[in-house]
């Protein structure tokens, strides 16, 4: 039954691409100035459907409807109401609907809201976004459908792997795909502009509101994943600088890049190829991680559904969009003026550009890589964080120091005047760095050039807020609050790397533990049953030996069995100025439980200035009507 | 003879041209002294060639009955079904790590029958078998 409506709505949302792509074809050969009445309708209706079709397999999930092959292998009718609705895009079929659903919603917004645009390239945009509809949806519809059916109808589903029921990771995907999949509309538009030749600062204005959305919710979207890993996963750590990971990291510098270079375009009316190579960049490398990461070609410890036979289309796909945006872009390349002033703003955001690409290309060569050597050799290796470390951190001091003082020069040439300020910055930053550096211990040569650095972006970056908090003129506080937020970031990551405590042992109940700071009681163990799984909970009492604070920690591991699986879950005592964590974890029954303790530094600083970074990319959007 | 406006822009691109490969330079650097080999048990017999004291990963299933704890660590062989490794690890297992299972450890090799770990992967998905240990599997087992 469900099924059927299913199918029936994406075969009529198929249809109505099509006509979309016809209609939109007879309206530009038409004279008229406007877009025609029919083409909003045909939209309207597009997003109407699209939208009941997820509704439909929501529903189909809430009311465990096995017939769904799709429900019965990821659903489970003792599974809480919440992670009933969550799993529908927890799996390939699902987050491929959730993914069609975006781009339609998208490109009737687009439709909508561009209406100051010129007629010409708002149909073309709509064209080649509906050319992409299509794409996913016989993709969805031949290799990946969530409506198949299944006879004789089974009575029971097999369950969502339990480590993806959590509410970080049920709000995960939506927020990346919103990022992720937002990019295809000015994907769409460069190629439209380019066809239509609407471009320069009109078409900058077109598309920045969109970049802005994709970005503050892809930033969100890392974040959010990120914060997932780090009490789901029991490691303790929060980024890995594993393929999937690094997949999601690729399309954000392109990104980035674009977001700052597109203030040139509107400001300045330069650099508008450049703009157009980040915007088809920004969504063939979504594709890509997205094409990377299912087909299983990637080895990640993240992969939950990896299928070859997706590869294949999904590479396919890939291919034709980059091979007819290619051939769309040198047919109708024109030649620029360069016109620089090297003490202008362009040149920091130039410089911006460079870092960004710069980090994409090392990201993207530490994930290809392995890839190749395999198929040419059949060597087979992996590439470690020390890499990614060694190549990105080192480069964090220049760009942060750009981004401080980026955008106090003005546009085309800027006065001395404020080198006294930054001056005085840099040695107020030094000197902080060299107090923490005398009273907490020692680190690095790297490392005091990284918080000298990050200090400098703080300080210029607050600064800066007190003098926006204070004028009328609130149009550049989002960049603050998003650059404070960045410079923040890198100095609580440093601090929580330097001063991080970490101690593995294997420990029975009743025993003790002894470490230089604590004392690790593990007194008892308690079994709880639960709806869907069974927990054993470990109860450890942790003494601080140096101001006598006693503390009890709950680590469980749950005993899931729809699926049947194991999950450790971590025990963590936030506080303000560091994290507890325990988790506790055994193998093959025996009697000694593997404990691992850590004592993690400003922790909750570290996603509080990770969320201020898309704050900014927030506040940008709702401050958008006053500007200009 | 070049104008001004030319001479600054070869400038401008000999420029980005020795930044860049300046950068690809130095990316392909670092690579090659980060990056980790995996190999089988086998592998590690047969080849002359290994290196001790430098990072790898290994690979296979966890042998039936293999897995020992005690205070400090965790004991288990790997095989790939024909030959097989001790490894020793102290920390924290994933929680699908089991006998019976693939697994993949990073660390180093101390001779070719003892490797210690400092780092244990498994999947996330019960269901997923990592590409590596697919390979020896259908190799091996018929």
């Amino acid at each position: 039954m469900l099924s059927n409506i299913g199918i029936g709505l994406v075969v009529l949302i198929i249809i109505l691409s099509f006509l979309t792509i016809y209609s939109a074809g007879l309206n530009l050969k038409s004279s008229t100035q406007v877009v025609k009445k029919d083409i909003y309708k045909l939209s309207l209706f597009q997003t109407t459907f699209t939208i009941l079709s997820f509704f439909t397999l929501i529903i189909g999930f809430i009311n465990s409807d096995f017939s769904l092959i799709n429900v019965y292998e990821n659903s489970h009718t003792t599974k809480p109401f919440f992670y009933k609705i969550a799993g529908t895009w927890g799996n390939h079929e699902g987050s491929l609907l959730l993914w069609i659903n975006i781009l339609v919603i998208f490109s009737y917004l687009f439709l909508v809201f561009g209406h100051t645009h010129e007629k010409k390239f708002r149909l073309y945009t709509l064209i080649f976004q509906n050319i992409l509809i299509l794409g996913f949806l016989f993709f969805l519809l031949l290799n990946s459908n969530p409506f198949n059916s299944i006879y004789p109808i089974p009575l029971e589903g097999l369950g969502l792997n339990p480590i993806l029921q959590d509410p970080a990771l049920a709000i995960h995907p939506p927020l990346l795909y919103v990022g992720f999949v937002g990019c295809s509309i000015y994907f769409s538009a460069a190629m439209a502009s380019l066809v239509s030749g609407y471009g320069g600062k009109l078409f900058a204005k077109s598309i920045k509101t969109w970049v802005k959305i994709s970005w503050s919710f892809q930033t969100l979207g890392i974040i959010v994943g990120s914060i997932w890993a780090y009490y789901e996963l029991g490691w303790g750590g929060f980024w890995f600088w594993d393929p999937v990971e690094n997949a999601s990291l690729l399309p954000w510098f392109a990104i980035t890049a674009l977001m700052h270079s597109l203030i040139v375009l509107e400001k300045r009316n330069v650099l508008y190829s450049w703009v157009i190579i980040l915007c088809l960049s920004t969504f063939i490398l979504s594709v890509t991680g997205t094409f990377l990461v299912r087909s299983g070609i990637l080895n990640s410890v993240h992969t939950f559904a990896s299928d070859p036979s997706r590869g294949i289309y999904i590479l396919l796909f890939l291919s034709v969009m980059i091979f007819s945006a290619l051939i769309i872009f040198f047919i109708k390349y024109k030649k620029e003026n360069y016109n620089f002033n090297f003490n202008s703003k362009e040149t920091f955001i130039l410089a911006n550009n460079w870092f960004m690409v710069f980090f994409l290309v090392t990201v993207l060569i530490g994930m290809l890589y392995p890839i190749f050597l395999d198929v040419l050799t059949n060597v087979k290796i992996s590439v470690g964080p020390p890499f990614f470390n060694i190549v990105i951190i080192p480069l964090i001091a220049p760009v942060m120091i750009l981004m401080a003082i980026g955008p106090k020069f003005g546009w085309i040439k800027s006065q001395n005047k404020i080198f006294y300020k930054i001056l005085f910055l840099i040695l107020g930053a030094v000197v902080i760095n060299l107090f923490i550096l005398y009273f907490f211990g020692k680190y690095s040569l790297l490392s005091n050039l990284i918080f000298t650095t990050a200090i400098f972006l703080i300080l210029h970056s607050l600064l800066d807020a007190k003098k926006f908090i204070n004028s009328k003129n609130k149009t550049e506080l989002p960049r603050v609050i998003s650059h404070l937020g960045f410079g923040l970031l890198v100095f609580f990551i440093g601090v929580n790397h330097q001063f991080s405590l970490e101690e593995d042992f294997n420990l029975k109940v009743g025993e003790i533990k002894k470490t230089t700071n604590y004392t690790i009681n593990f007194e008892n163990i308690k079994i709880k049953e639960s709806k869907n799984y069974k927990a054993v909970i470990g109860n450890f009492k942790l003494t601080n030996l140096k101001n006598n604070l006693i503390q009890y920690l709950n680590p469980e591991i749950r005993i899931y069995s729809n699926p049947e699986t194991l999950t450790y879950e971590a025990a963590i005592k936030t506080r303000i100025a560091s994290d507890i964590y325990l988790t506790m974890s055994n193998v093959s029954r025996s009697d000694y439980y593997n404990i691992k303790f850590q004592n993690k530094p400003f922790m909750i600083w570290i996603w509080i200035s990770a969320l201020m970074i898309a704050l900014g990319g927030f506040m940008r959007l709702t401050l958008k009507k006053n500007e200009d | 003879m070049l104008t001004k406006k030319v001479k600054n822009r070869i400038l401008f691109l000999t420029f980005v041209f020795l930044l860049s490969s300046a950068s690809i330079i130095f990316i392909i650097k670092s690579l090659n002294k980060n990056i980790l080999y995996f190999s089988s048990p086998s592998e590690i017999k047969q080849r002359e060639d290994i290196t001790f004291g430098k990072a790898m990963r290994v690979g296979g299933m966890v042998k039936k009955d293999s897995i020992i704890v005690n205070k400090k660590n965790i004991q288990f062989t790997v095989t790939d079904f024909e030959n097989e490794i001790l490894i020793i690890y102290s920390g924290t297992v994933p929680n699908l790590f089991a006998e019976g299972k693939g697994v993949v450890a990073e660390g180093k090799l101390r001779d070719k029958n003892f490797f210690i770990a400092d780092r244990i992967l498994a999947k996330h998905d019960e269901n997923y078998m990592p590409p590596e240990i697919k390979g020896i599997i259908e190799k091996n087992v018929k």
